[in-house]
């Protein structure tokens, strides 16, 4: 049952834009931080583009990435577990008599543990990248092959209201094509 | 003569001063990398069917080796390593050209790297793949290759951590994990690309591996920060790797091994065989894929003088271990080093010397850096160097030990030479294999490198037009540039 009470936009459509360089795409965002679209918010806005533009958060914003936490627990883990792993092999002196030496070697053990810290860091930084990138999912459609050659895309989700002043903003800077596709 | 000079393009002559063609369009970078994994020249095959030759004598001389026992390759007390640890050390050398590129230079911003640390970054790989092959067949018992894995025997016993021959397991098979991992990640956003182009098998296999690479500016974000972070994970890694392997010999007391210069003088050797190997590479796949565009001639003069900086740090190293032991009294080491010089070695270890410090100042000529096949020749003899150097490093020392009774002289039998010639055969196939199936050269950073270039140049062109008009500064654009179009 529909609430006719509340006011809650409705998104009924995907819209991709395709534009020839990053400065179009890059003043469509910018009408978009002005309000340009009612309801539209520059956190709707998804950029795709076959190079990463190196201002693109002046444009679209600071949005941190957790990867750095990935690869500092990781590399944590390795090392620790890689020095106990080693200490609690070494610890089993009375199969593997030391000759006198002490039982648990920490020079060797820190080659062993750094090897390891380094090991994990790596596979925990690769974890970090496929869940903060959405990698290994299924795709979210609307995508052109011309966004790997030379053309910026930038998608938005909207509601039925918004899509003509979102495609007169597309226009009025010059985009090349859009698609857009029904979500409901 | 002379006009014929002018009618050829510039990067083709040698004339070109850029390191790239900041006007070339995007598509036509996707077209000539995608191109060169479709039609290479006639040169691409020979090179496999000599790689894939020289593989099949060393199955055969390994299956020999099987059969009959590690007498046909000439080993036996007191030479127990002879060319299989040398030419180990060899190739673990040669991958540190990869990290050198593509890690060291991508964190200071060397923009030049761009086109080519792709298969700088594929020999790293397919090196280690390479060298780890060699500790396993100088056992002998080849079957027994897993003894060196960290776990517990049925009699409770563990490897001994305090081995340095167990460092280099854990070191390399970090160090390979983390290189597969830093090639195939930085190669994503091509393989997106080769997906959207791709046809059959191979859209089968692009899609899988491209991981669902769709270029959004969060997969962007989260692709730079993974590149960055394996790239400080990698070098430390590189380092402590051939510091490893040169604990293999410092670690020992063995006349000439016991060295403390060992960990810097192997990591400057390893940079220093990379760096002469991507110079043979570089000429290679500019001609087998017409990669005259991408591999130019300025960006092959930057790694050529890379490449002497390094050589020259390495005869220094060189020369503080000759003077370690000449000043350190120790008779046996001196003994070692005066054989090296004057002994049945000297030839090769003069061979060394000459190719290892004298030919890098070849470099420095510019008509060879110019001559694609004379400097072909000189970066394969930099790499005949690097690897007397490490043959030098083990054989003499193992002929004059401790021991009076185990001094002998020790030439490789036919087995040894064709399993080392393989190597080279082996290593040869699988870079010629991916270079096929993967581009080369990075579609993505070239795109980056034309579009950074580019735009500096016009915003230093709008700045002097503007001061020429009387402007007081640059007035912000209005309409796009067409940065991704060629100018066109």
């Amino acid at each position: 049952m529909v609430d006719h009470h509340k006011k809650r936009i409705v998104k009924t459509k995907r819209l991709l834009g395709l534009f020839g360089d990053f400065d179009a795409a890059f003043e469509v965002i910018a009408d978009i931080r002005r309000y340009r679209v009612p309801g539209l918010t520059v956190d709707d806005v998804t950029l795709k583009s076959p190079i990463e533009h190196p201002e693109i958060e002046d444009v679209l914003g600071e949005r941190p990435s957790n990867i750095p936490k990935f690869a500092f627990w990781g590399g944590l883990f390795g090392l620790v577990f890689g020095f106990l792993f080693l200490a609690s092999a070494q610890a089993n002196f009375l199969a593997q008599p030391s000759g006198g030496k002490p039982i648990i070697t920490i020079p060797s053990n820190i080659v062993l543990a750094y090897e390891m810290m380094i090991l994990f860091g790596v596979l925990a930084t690769l974890m970090g990248f496929i869940i903060g990138a959405k990698l290994m999912r299924k795709s979210e459609g609307l995508y052109d092959t011309a966004i790997t050659v030379d053309q910026i895309g930038i998608v938005i989700e909207v509601a039925e209201e918004q899509e003509h002043p979102l495609k007169a903003l597309f226009a009025k800077h010059h985009v090349i094509e859009v698609h857009e596709e029904t979500l409901i | 003569m002379a006009d014929k000079t002018h009618q050829t393009p510039k990067h083709l002559t040698g004339e070109q001063v850029k390191d790239i063609d900041e006007n070339i369009a995007w598509a036509k970078i996707n077209a000539d990398v995608l191109r060169s994994m479709e039609n290479p020249r006639r040169g691409y095959w020979v090179a496999m069917f000599i790689s894939v030759t020289l593989f099949a004598i060393m199955i055969y001389a390994e299956i020999f080796q099987y059969m009959f026992g590690m007498g046909p390759a000439g080993l036996n007390t007191s030479h127990m390593w002879d060319l299989y640890i040398s030419t180990f050390v060899f190739w673990i050398g040669m991958s540190h050209s990869g990290t050198l590129l593509s890690a060291i230079l991508h964190i200071v911003h060397a923009d030049w790297r761009k086109p080519i640390y792709r298969f700088a970054e594929a020999m790293t790989t397919f090196s280690l793949m390479t060298a780890g092959i060699f500790p396993i067949i100088h056992l002998g018992r080849v079957w027994n290759f897993y003894w060196v894995m960290p776990y517990m025997s049925d009699r409770g016993l563990w490897p001994n951590f305090r081995s340095p021959l167990i460092w280099d397991a854990f070191a390399i098979s970090t160090y390979l994990t983390s290189s597969i991992l830093f090639l195939y990640i930085g190669m994503i956003p091509d393989l997106a690309i080769c997906r959207d182009n791709a046809q059959g098998w191979r859209k089968t296999l692009y899609s899988w591996l491209s991981l669902g690479w769709r270029g959004d500016d969060a997969q962007w974000r989260s692709f730079r920060v993974t590149y960055l972070l394996i790239a400080c994970f990698l070098i430390p890694l590189a380092v402590s790797v051939h510091s490893i392997v040169s604990m293999d010999f410092a670690m020992s007391i063995m006349p000439g091994w016991h060295v403390t210069t060992f960990p810097p003088y192997f990591v400057a050797g390893a940079l220093y065989s990379g760096c002469a190997a991507i110079i043979t590479l570089f000429i290679l796949l500019r001609y087998f894929f017409a990669f005259e565009h991408f591999m130019t001639f300025p960006i092959l003069d930057k790694v050529c003088k890379l490449t002497f900086v390094i050589a020259m740090v390495w005869t220094y190293l060189n020369l503080v271990e000759f003077a370690s032991v000449w000043y350190g009294h120790d008779i046996p080491s001196k003994e070692v080093l005066l054989a090296k010089a004057n002994g049945p070695y000297s030839p090769f270890f003069w061979a060394m010397m000459f190719f290892g410090s004298v030919l890098p100042f070849f470099l420095l000529s510019k008509w060879i850096r110019r001559n694609m096949v004379v400097l072909f020749f000189v970066s394969v003899f930099l790499n005949v160097g690097m690897w007397l150097e490490r043959w030098m490093i083990v054989t003499p020392t193992l002929s004059l030990g401790y021991h009076p009774q185990g001094f002998n002289v020790m030439w490789p039998g036919w087995v040894e030479w064709a399993i080392v010639g393989g190597s080279f055969g082996w290593f040869g196939m699988l870079f010629l294999i991916f270079v096929k199936v993967f581009p080369s050269v990075s579609m993505y950073e070239v795109k980056e490198m034309v579009f950074h270039r580019k735009r500096i140049v016009y915003e230093h062109v709008d700045e002097v037009m503007n001061m020429h008009a009387g402007v007081p500064g640059p007035e912000p654009r209005t309409t796009p540039t067409p940065q991704n179009t060629g100018g066109s």
